[in-house]
């Protein structure tokens, strides 16, 4: 059982923003693995430990995300490919899309995973962008997967409920929180991790050039959202709080 | 040009979303001088198609199929990407749901288009549209332009406002050949009853781990009984097994933006307030007066949610009759 799995780098979701010329300013942030990500890497790990094969994480980065693929391999996965290339900088979700579909295309796996989004960019479209360069059928915000003979059974997170789905493989899924427990690195896998294998490669060594992964969606600025200010904290006994809030919702607030 | 909307349908109702996404296409068809059409597709859906006139399509193009009674990527992504094929849109507009969140990524792929998820705002200025989408789960709010000849958005849930329009509202059939999907949907179930759904309601009732137990959603559930409001629920209620993942607000849950939210027993986690920091009115109910949830409320008490709460419901009754 080959197993692809793609992770993005994020920040930590405790991270302050700040804004610098119009973009989101990277400085003094703590940088994870997306943390829908773990999900996915986690599912690939437990089904190569059940049915042997090998779990290949791969991700679209920069220097900094060799410290996020080495996590995973310290979980458990067992090589790590990371896509690294001045012209993808400043890319966007198809531009990473279609890094990773010429990647997959020259390698061999019997599932993809994802994580359902990624918490920065908040996109949840490489999978599916993904999916649809490898011509292979998808199954997004999945909660169970279940393999069975060149299918996947899975429960999917829908609009007020869910879905389960019989998947042919291969196919590329998307992890949502729910799907397992995530593992933390053993001090044996971080030592392990060391000796794995991490190749690093250009769109050059993948036959792409910059114009196949120009982005489609250009940022032109980044902003702080106007604060919320904080409002009226009411005070005295309930009756007479509960009375004046009804009253506010009623007739100032006008929500109810 | 034209602006294309998917009416997304569920069993033969249109879907909240749909009547957001098709006001805010004729808006902006309007802005941009472009004509709006819209993308209906499904089995047995033809008389919705009266329901969409009302919003001002110039034409509603039907897709009826035995074979998308389902949903299914494959099925759909076919449609849809045949039809934007054809009437080449400057605009192609899902909302930002379930469909809209598999669907619109895959055909985006498929026509090489660039795409913005979950957008709060769209504007039109010099012959160009700018697409504005929250990141870093609402910390900073980034504005976009597409480059390529097809551009793609989906929109996020109660965000845009619904409007009835005049337009000419022809109904066509639209078929293209639809593939024989490699998904099969073997049981859809539906949580959470006659109440409304997180993303789509107007008010939504959390609970929090300052619930103590599970019963303690019971309240929850008897207030939003009197609002019409849906029952969210923090992660940490979600993690101790009180509550099902998908009534989950925030960073990894739901991103809901009601008109009011009250927070009962939440302290107000950044990656909470991720998740409803876009609510209209936010209450918070918290015995601890220096609970995060004050620096976001519009109106806070601080107490026993325990006393609060029924006498919350108690006054509620009174005024609502
Ligand atoms: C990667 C990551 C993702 C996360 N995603 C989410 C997410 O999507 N959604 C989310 O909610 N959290 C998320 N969290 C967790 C978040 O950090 C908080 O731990 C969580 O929101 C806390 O939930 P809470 O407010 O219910 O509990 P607590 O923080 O424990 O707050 C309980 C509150 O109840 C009050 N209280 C207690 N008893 C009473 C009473 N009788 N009456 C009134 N008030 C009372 C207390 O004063 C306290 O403020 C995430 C964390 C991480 C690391
Ligand atoms: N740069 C990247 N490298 C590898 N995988 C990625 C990258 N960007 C996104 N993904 C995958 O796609 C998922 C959804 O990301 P997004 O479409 O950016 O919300 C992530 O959880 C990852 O699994």
């Amino acid at each position: 059982m080959k197993i692809v799995t793609c992770i993005k780098q994020t920040f930590d979701t405790e991270a302050k923003i700040t804004i610098e010329n119009g973009k989101v300013s990277d400085q003094g942030v703590n940088l994870i693995v997306n943390p829908y990500d773990e999900f996915a890497v986690e599912e690939s790990i437990r089904l190569k430990e059940k049915n042997g094969g090998e779990v290949v994480v791969v991700s679209v980065g920069n220097d900094k995300t060799q410290e996020a693929l080495r996590y995973c391999l310290a979980m458990g996965a067992d090589r790590a490919v990371l896509i690294q290339d001045p012209a993808l900088e400043n890319g966007d979700n198809h531009s990473a899309a279609v890094a990773l579909a010429k990647l997959l295309a020259d390698m061999e796996y019997d599932l993809i995973f994802c994580g359902k989004e990624a918490v920065d960019d908040g996109a949840a479209q490489v999978p599916s962008r993904l999916a649809e360069k490898l011509d292979l059928p998808q199954a997004n915000v999945i909660t169970s997967f279940e393999l069975g003979d060149g299918q996947a059974t899975v429960t999917r997170e829908i609009d007020g409920g869910t879905e389960t789905l019989e998947v042919q493989l291969p196919a590329v899924f998307s992890a949502q929180k729910g799907l397992n427990e995530v593992r933390y690195p053993s001090l044996p896998g971080i030592m392990k991790a060391k000796r794995k294998e991490l190749k690093v490669v250009s769109l050059a060594d993948l036959g792409l050039s910059a114009e196949d992964v120009a982005p489609k969606a250009e940022l032109v600025q980044a902003e702080l959202p106007p604060p919320r200010k904080a409002g009226r904290v009411l005070k005295g006994e309930v009756e007479e709080v509960v009375a004046e809030l009804v009253k506010l919702l009623q007739e100032e607030a006008k929500v109810i | 040009m034209s602006i294309v909307v998917f009416a997304e349908q569920r069993g033969g109702t249109l879907r909240k979303i749909t009547y957001e996404v098709v006001s805010e296409g004729k808006r902006l068809a309007a802005a941009a001088g472009d004509s709006l059409k819209v993308l209906l597709a499904g089995s047995d859906v033809a008389g919705l198609a009266e329901e969409l006139k009302k919003f001002g399509a110039d034409e509603i193009a039907v897709a009826n199929d035995a074979a998308l009674a389902d949903y299914t990527t494959d099925a759909y992504a076919a449609v849809l990407a045949a039809y934007i094929q054809q009437e080449n849109p400057g605009l192609v507009l899902l909302g930002h749901s379930a469909i809209g969140k598999d669907l619109a990524p895959r055909v985006a792929a498929r026509l090489d288009a660039g795409l913005v998820s979950d957008c709060i705002d769209v504007k039109f200025a010099d012959g160009d549209y700018a697409f504005v989408h929250p990141i870093y789960a609402g910390k900073a709010i980034a504005t976009y332009k597409v480059n390529s000849a097809v551009k793609m958005a989906t929109l996020r849930p109660n965000v845009f406002p619904v409007e009835e329009n005049a337009g000419a509202g022809s109904v066509v059939d639209f078929s293209t050949e639809i593939p024989a999907p490699r998904t099969k949907v073997l049981e859809v179930k539906q949580q959470g009853g006659d109440r409304p759904e997180l993303t789509e309601a107007d008010i939504i009732c959390s609970g929090g781990r300052g619930l103590g137990n599970p019963d303690g959603f019971q309240l929850i559930e008897q207030l939003a009984d009197i609002l019409g409001a849906a029952v969210g629920s923090s992660r940490a209620a979600v993690d101790a097994g009180w509550r099902d993942h998908q009534f989950q607000v925030g960073q990894t849950g739901k991103v809901v933006s009601p008109n009011l939210y009250i927070a009962c027993g939440i302290s107000g986690a950044i990656q909470h307030l991720a998740g409803m920091g876009s609510s209209k009115c936010i209450i918070g109910i918290n015995k601890d007066p220096e609970a995060n949830i004050f620096n976001v409320a519009d109106y806070g008490i601080e107490g026993d949610l325990y006393k609060v709460v029924p006498a919350l419901i108690e006054k509620l009754k009174e005024v609502k009759g």
